[in-house]
């Protein structure tokens, strides 16, 4: 053909010659040879701000965090109960308020150093330094004089109820029984410190200090930090130091920043993960339908549901609030618009966490039920939603976000003849506005911290800044401030909570949506990985193995 | 002559002080602008941390003052901490992204101006026939089809359906620069063919081609002896502003192909409100616009003759 001829055929010969030369051999596929050589390669969401667990607050920090230390007590993957880590057993008084840890004998910093009594004491002094602007210092408040010390109304942290017996002995002592003090152990911010090789690089106050990079960083985790480049990767490998060393599997895991979710469902198929922090949701369908066996969904500790901004004249009465709420069809919502196994919820507290259940009233308190609905409106003088004017939903820019409130909207319209606006903002500006008051209705969310009710009814009480809605039941406050802090047992604990979560929904200052789940894409070679509440992998426990049967398609 | 562009320069430098100052000014005042602040979060941190950390960073200082400290350490080349990754200069992550987005950048030009120049020339020297429409229909897509389609599309076909390249990363396994590559160059590409097609076709219907040709040259000789110098003048105009709109403008391939450039930096830091990180790239960026405007003006003087005469 004539194109062909010619110095510009030429030139475009050249060019598809060098494209199918590239293309002779199928490329790489990461997971093949990982699985080979036991390297993990691990979907991580996002550039992570910091490694310093006393500044770090984001899931994907929380996540390498987890593989570079260890606290006294971890969780076990599938059940979520106390294992022991850093500590090899305790013991508990009767009361409730005072625990003695014993260390594991042989546990050893990345650097070969001997992990002690006092590398915790000291890392939790630091915790509660306010110049650093911890954002989890509030979980130490269980601690007996932590509050104080860290508002500065104590100067000596030796009144702080951390006490070093021994080089191998802790004794803690509680402001007050504390069911879930033993969850608490694994979280970042009451992990132990390596004291020198921090100071080495500064102060040990300084948010700005290079203590947390390659070479620099010890920990007493089962792994160690390898290497570390920017918006690339973080690789992290077996630490030979760490006392149970010969049960780890992996030999090393690499961390992709990998925040765009659709670019990283791309990356599981074409074979560069072995699991996705997230799944789009528009793939869900095809993963169910086509390989259900690499898709993990569980059920996850958090709630997902509307602020009703009660100083709002429109939204003051109670009535209206649990109108809105009884207008809204959930099963739909989750079934037809979200789709991944989410659960209705109808209660701020997600159900079973750690065995506490919300009070049973709550599915038919809050049912959808369209006819009741409408006679409540009624009652609070809005007939047919005549003269209560225009709502607005406020929610962060996000597809699914929209998605639900735009059939929100729709039901409301449907149901109750309101009309409701939709307004989207950026996540902080939205943030902002927010915190500001200058809403009617938002989208929100709770993630729990750890396995207990008490974690998710706080936020609502009156001076909380995570509150927002204008919503103060002094009642309530008694209830969970007074009341339940006195008791350990768990039965009544639970009642008490039961009791104040009643409270809640009665003045409804929340619309519960539903209850997350977790998804990931999973690849088969990769074992020991449980979904369980908490979203919480423990990296020790992984391991890599060829798949014969359903490795590839 | 050489003294009258040794003039030129300094004035556009002169010229380059001032814009900077005046984007650093405006670029300040809308990102304190905006609401929210770099240590807003969903969960809300006590009173006492906020005022620790502003304090920290010096947001609690008036903002003109804010402003007069951070551009007397930005002469200085020192543009602070960044406030999202504590322990990180921003120069520091400047560093760590440049080498990726230059790189990208670069391949994509010398790409595009190969396909784009040839595939210009082939179609200029038939005008009208299939081997001129076909390639230009080909192109005006290309300048249509943006980055966001056409980067997960050839992923999908080349990495996944076919698995001949990899789907993502910069350097780390075989043939991964390809894809981004191809989709950052795709537009300019476009835009470089069309440009050389139109100034060829002027160029032959020169009289001194028609001499060329006269004599019994070869129709590539005649191209690319004679027509192509006078015909790249407007390709050459043209590369100032696509070398500032390939580095700037390569976030999204960034984004798609998860490569650790400063365009991935660019959007975070504006997601996070790293106030000194969203300074420093805006600057960076900005000083690179005015420089390569200023290298393809010079470029035009160099190949035109008649350019110099008005200097």
């Amino acid at each position: 053909m004539a194109i062909w001829r010619g110095f510009g055929g030429r030139i475009l010969l050249m060019l598809l010659a060098t494209l199918s030369l590239i293309s002779c051999s199928p490329s790489e596929r990461r997971v093949d040879s990982g699985t080979e050589q036991g390297i993990l390669h691990w979907g991580n969401a996002s550039e992570p701000q910091s490694l310093d667990p006393h500044i770090a607050n984001g899931v994907p920090e929380q996540k390498i965090m987890s593989a570079l230390w260890e606290g006294l007590v971890g969780k076990h993957p599938k059940t979520l109960e106390p294992i022991p880590a850093g500590a090899s057993h305790w013991q508990i008084s009767p009361d409730g308020r005072h625990y003695r840890f014993y260390l594991q004998r042989n546990a050893r910093w990345s650097n070969g150093d001997p992990v002690t009594a006092s590398d915790y004491h000291w890392a939790w002094w630091r915790a509660l330094q306010p110049s650093l602007g911890n954002p989890f210092a509030e979980m130490l408040f269980v601690i007996a004089g932590a509050r104080d010390y860290w508002r500065g109304d104590i100067s000596d942290f030796s009144q702080v109820g951390v006490t070093v017996v021994d080089n191998y002995t802790l004794d803690v002592e509680l402001a007050h029984p504390t069911e879930h003090f033993l969850q608490l152990l694994d979280m970042p911010t009451l992990f132990p410190l390596h004291r020198a090789s921090i100071e080495l690089h500064g102060s040990a106050t300084a948010r700005a200090s290079r203590w947390i990079y390659p070479g620099n960083l010890v920990g007493n985790g089962p792994f160690q930090l390898d290497d570390w480049q920017i918006n690339r990767r973080i690789r992290v490998t077996k630490n030979r130091h760490y006392w149970d060393a010969k049960q780890v599997a992996l030999n090393q895991i690499i961390f992709y920043p990998t925040e765009n979710i659709t670019t990283e469902e791309r990356l599981f198929r074409a074979g560069q993960l072995h699991y996705s922090y997230d799944v789009p949701v528009n793939k869900l369908g095809y993963y169910q339908a086509e390989r259900p066996q690499q898709l993990s969904i569980a059920p996850y500790l958090g709630t997902y549901f509307y602020r009703f901004n009660t100083r709002k004249p429109e939204l003051a009465d109670p009535r209206v609030r649990l109108a809105l709420a009884k207008a809204v069809d959930r099963r739909q919502l989750t079934e037809r618009v979200l789709r991944a196994g989410q659960l209705p919820a109808y209660a701020m507290t997600p159900p079973n966490t750690a065995g506490y259940f919300p009070p049973s009233a709550a599915e038919q308190q809050l049912a959808f039920d369209p006819a009741a609905a409408r006679q409540l409106l009624a009652d609070a003088g809005y007939p047919n939603g005549a003269g209560l004017g225009v709502l607005e939903i406020l929610y962060n820019t996000q597809e699914e976000h929209r998605k639900v409130a735009v059939a929100i909207q729709q039901m409301w319209k449907t149901h109750l003849n309101i009309d409701t606006t939709l307004h989207n903002q950026e996540w902080k500006v939205y943030l902002d506005t927010e915190r500001r008051g200058d809403y009617h209705i938002t989208r929100a969310s709770w993630i729990g911290d750890y396995l207990d009710g008490r974690n998710f009814l706080e936020i609502w009480l009156c001076d909380s800044d995570n509150n927002r809605t204008g919503w103060c039941d002094p009642e309530y406050d008694r209830l969970l401030l007074d009341e339940l802090p006195a008791v350990s047992d768990k039965a009544k604990r639970h009642q008490i909570m039961r009791r104040a979560e009643q409270r809640l929904l009665d003045g409804l200052p929340l619309l519960p949506i539903y209850t997350y789940t977790s998804k990931h894409l999973v690849h088969p070679d990769l074992r020991g990985f449980y979904p369980n509440l908490l979203n919480q992998p423990l990296f020790k426990a992984l391991g890599l193995q060829r798949e014969p049967t359903t490795a590839d398609e | 002559m050489s003294k009258r562009i040794i003039c030129l320069i300094g004035r556009r430098l002169a010229t380059a002080a001032l814009l900077l100052f005046i984007v650093a000014a405006a670029t300040f005042a809308l990102i304190h602008s905006a609401p929210g602040g770099p240590f807003s979060a969903d969960r809300a941190v006590s009173a006492e941390v906020e005022a620790a950390l502003n304090a920290q960073y010096q947001l609690d200082k008036p903002l003109a003052s804010q402003f007069a400290s951070y551009m007397s350490n930005a002469v200085k080349g020192d543009f602070g901490p960044s406030f999202r990754y504590p322990g990180r200069e921003v120069s520091e992550l400047i560093a760590a992204g440049l080498p990726a987005t230059l790189e990208l950048a670069l391949y994509a030009l010398l790409l595009a101006l190969l396909v784009g120049v040839s595939v210009g020339a082939i179609a200029a020297s038939r005008p009208g026939s299939l081997r001129d429409q076909l390639p230009m229909a080909v192109a005006l897509l290309g300048i249509c089809l943006p980055a966001f389609v056409l980067g997960p599309v050839l992923a999908l076909t080349f990495g996944i359906y076919w698995e001949w390249l990899p789907v993502s990363g910069w350097g780390e396994l075989r043939g991964d620069k390809v894809l981004p590559t191809v989709t950052l160059a795709a537009g300019y590409c476009a835009y470089i063919a069309r440009l050389t097609r139109a100034g060829l076709r002027q160029q032959l219907e020169q009289p001194f081609i028609v001499t060329a040709r006269s004599k019994g040259l070869r129709e590539p000789a005649v191209i690319l002896k004679h027509a192509l110098r006078g015909a790249l003048l407007p390709v050459i105009a043209y590369l100032g502003p696509a070398c500032a709109g390939l580095i700037a403008g390569s976030f999204v391939v960034e984004t798609i192909f998860q490569i650790p450039g400063i365009g991935r930096f660019y959007i975070q830091a504006a997601f996070n409100r790293d106030y000194t990180l969203i300074m420093g790239l805006t600057l960076f960026f900005a000083a690179l616009i005015i420089f390569f405007n200023l290298l393809a003006d010079l470029a035009a003087l160099w190949l035109d003759p008649r350019q110099r005469e008005g200097v």
